[in-house]
């Protein structure tokens, strides 16, 4: 090469150099979650544009952070779900999962990421073990759990005159949770389970499992299972005269989804604990209006999705704050930073990975009371975040002990 | 006795009543295999996503044209079987002198596809029908509640099933159709129009699945992963019966859905595995399946 060749090169390559931040942080996002099967409308597609919108509004590019987002689908399976992590940590350089619903693949990949040293932002799964027994540093559960979930409509329930109580509990880690942590609230509340049975997940006729329970005369059914599972279970109870004969449904888990693809015709009147909802207030409203406009379906964000954005966002503001993507420092930092964002409001992230805010307790409206689609709650009353969750010290979570 | 069982006389004839309703979805669908099977050796993995497109067209036809469950009876088979004809002239006419594979594979990717589409345009939530008000209500039957829906179920498919089992088994049109299958070339020179009853045959046979699927779309959640369960089982129940053997699928169906009724009362947790168990043990013993005859 020449001389003029030489310093047109130098003079290229700095320029190259400056036009970059020297020290940018480089993140990969994976949104693993169902995107086929029973849970994918509460979570899926509608997830990964979630996280994405979390990575706008925090500004990463003018920041010098570039994030990078990936999806995947487990298909409600662990061994799925263990594969793409396991994919996802050791060839493609993924830096944090985010969402999983389906308990069993997030206990999979709880153990997985923490081996690893990888960050973990729960938001669909609900066993509130991973703030328990499978506590870790690199874990935060963010969006609600089994035992807030018992304590809320279970609560509730118990507090209405149900005092003995039957479950039909889908049978893997997810509703033995449920069931668990709403026995011992009954319990607690002087009430009595009077039956259990235990169906195979996921299921289409509950006909037999609505009869057996129908046969206890307990006056509430605790439905420990979710998504198709639970509209099956409501619409089957109706048409069996179940709950025209005077026994109570409790739907310990309900999402908008569920309760739009019902209809409130047979949904009216179910009381549900949730920590978002989209018409709660201004802050709502204006960041779900921008997030069904994206996702073009029509439908409202579930609090799942809700999850996915808030724990995105806090993430990346930890990273900007703590200077580095190493997991375990940047767990540290989302615990020590206090939350807020238009979604959740104010919360914060306890030591044992528990991210805690308000929770609501709601009820189906009638189809008189509804104004418009996707108007379907109305809001019972507020549970503080303090009073919300499990506290500390009964979750036998290793890091607090 | 009934009390050492741990379940009252009136509670288990109930569960056994509800076993054979199920076992009547279970008989309906295994049929259509069975034919498709026995009269055109096609392994038709699309049945359970025609089953849920009959159960899509009867809330399409609903809800974009406003004719009630009573029209979607006739016209759901009809155009789901339409369909069905369409993809027979089109894909699997090729593949009837290749492996049983090819056929099977090829069917499974339409039933992804099918699935697929739907859950892009209309989610995976479920789609709301409501039971027609003629059929809604029920009768207390002193040992249960039956729904009155539930007994039109039962009816319908004991009605469709032994009069499929009639036409094939005992009319000179059945005898057309099983002698098509056995020797095409022979039949061909009698004078017999085979390449058209194999595609009526296939039609008919998804026709069956549409009809299971109108069945359902009041009482299951209307999910374009409704058939992808089930469809599993329905295989195992036409493999017990014997590939092929029409009274074996009416029969084998019925008869499971009473078995797996007993286990929901019994061992509800092995209730989804209970029928492969006997799959199993009947191939052991049995290969050619209960009513099979070895080829």
């Amino acid at each position: 090469m020449n001389r003029t060749g030489l310093v047109l090169a130098a003079l290229a390559a700095s320029m190259m150099s400056s036009a970059a931040y020297a020290n940018d942080i480089n993140i990969k996002i994976g949104v693993l979650n169902d995107r086929s099967g029973l849970y994918a409308d509460l979570s899926g597609e509608g997830s990964v544009i979630a996280a994405r919108m979390a990575v706008e509004d925090f500004g990463a590019a003018e920041k010098g952070i570039n994030v990078e987002i990936v999806s995947a689908d487990h298909q409600n399976r662990p061994d799925v779900a263990s594969t793409v992590a396991r994919q996802w940590y050791d060839e493609e350089n993924v830096d944090v999962i985010v969402d999983v619903p389906t308990s069993s693949a997030a206990l999979a990949v709880n153990e997985l990421s923490a081996e690893r040293g990888k960050v973990f932002l729960v938001s669909g799964a609900a066993t509130s073990d991973l703030t328990g027994p499978a506590c870790n540093a690199t874990t935060i559960h963010w969006t609600y759990d089994t035992w807030a979930l018992a304590n809320g409509t279970g609560r509730a329930m118990v507090e209405q005159g149900g005092d003995t109580w039957f479950f039909l509990t889908a049978d893997y880690a997810f509703g033995h949770a449920l069931e668990r942590d709403t026995s011992a609230v009954v319990e607690e509340a002087g009430g009595q389970v009077v039956g259990t049975v235990r169906h195979p997940f996921p299921g289409q006729d509950f006909s037999s499992f609505l009869l057996q329970a129908q046969a206890s005369g307990a006056s509430v059914i605790g439905l420990a299972n979710a998504g198709g599972d639970t509209t099956n279970s409501i619409m089957q109870a109706a048409e069996f005269g179940i709950t025209q004969a005077g026994q109570a449904l409790a739907g310990l888990l309900v999402f908008i989804t569920d309760v739009n693809a019902l209809g409130l015709e047979t949904a009216q009147g179910l009381v549900l604990t949730e920590s978002f909802y989209w018409d709660l207030n201004d802050g709502t409203r204006e960041w779900s209006q921008r997030f069904a406009d994206e996702l073009g379906t029509g439908n409202k964000p579930t609090m799942v999705q809700a999850g996915v954005y808030s724990s995105v966002l806090h993430y990346l503001k930890a990273v900007e704050a703590a200077g580095t993507k190493d997991a375990e420092e940047v767990v540290a930092m989302m615990k020590e930073m206090p939350t807020d964002d238009p979604l959740f409001g104010p919360g914060e992230v306890r030591a044992d990975g528990r991210k805690i805010h308000d929770l609501y307790l709601f009820r189906v409206k009638t189809p008189d009371q509804s104004e418009g689609p996707w108007d379907y709650y109305e809001t019972l009353s507020t549970i503080p975040a303090a009073q919300a969750f499990r506290p500390m010290d009964e979750g036998n979570c290793p890091l607090v002990q | 006795m009934f009390e050492l069982l741990g379940i009252t006389p009136q509670a288990l004839f109930g569960q056994l009543l509800l076993g054979l309703i199920n076992g009547s979805f279970y008989a309906m669908l295994s049929l259509g295999l069975a034919i498709i099977f026995g009269l055109l050796n096609i392994i038709n993995f699309t049945h359970g996503a025609q089953y849920m497109l009959g159960a899509f067209v009867t809330w399409a036809l609903l809800h974009y044209f406003g004719l009630s469950y009573w029209w979607a009876l006739p016209l759901a088979p009809l155009i789901v079987g339409a369909s069905g004809i369409v993809i027979e002239k089109v894909f699997i006419s090729r593949l009837y002198h290749l492996d049983h594979l090819y056929g099977l594979l090829l069917t499974f990717g339409l039933a992804l596809i099918i699935q697929g589409v739907l859950r892009n345009n209309y989610g995976i939530s479920g789609l709301p029908y409501s039971i027609p008000p003629e059929l809604s209500g029920g009768q207390n039957l002193g040992f249960m509640f039956l729904p009155n829906y539930r007994a039109w179920i039962i009816v319908v498919s004991v009605i469709v099933c032994f009069g499929t089992w009639f036409v094939i088994e005992k009319t000179r049109l059945g005898a057309y159709l099983r002698a098509a299958t056995e020797n095409p070339t022979l039949t061909g020179a009698f004078g017999l129009n085979v390449p058209l009853m194999i595609t009526l045959t296939y039609g008919f046979g998804v026709a069956l699945a549409a009809l299971a699927g109108v069945l359902a779309a009041p009482i299951y959640s209307l999910n374009p992963n409704m058939g992808a369960e089930l469809i599993i089982v329905v295989f195992a129940v036409v493999v017990i019966g014997g590939m092929g053997s029409i009274l074996g699928a009416i029969v084998t169906g019925f008869g499971l859905g009473l078995i797996e009724g007993l286990t929901r009362v019994f061992y509800p947790e092995g209730s989804a595995v209970v029928i492969f168990v006997i799959m199993a043990i009947v191939l052991l013993i049995k290969p050619a399946g209960l009513f099979g005859r070895t080829a």
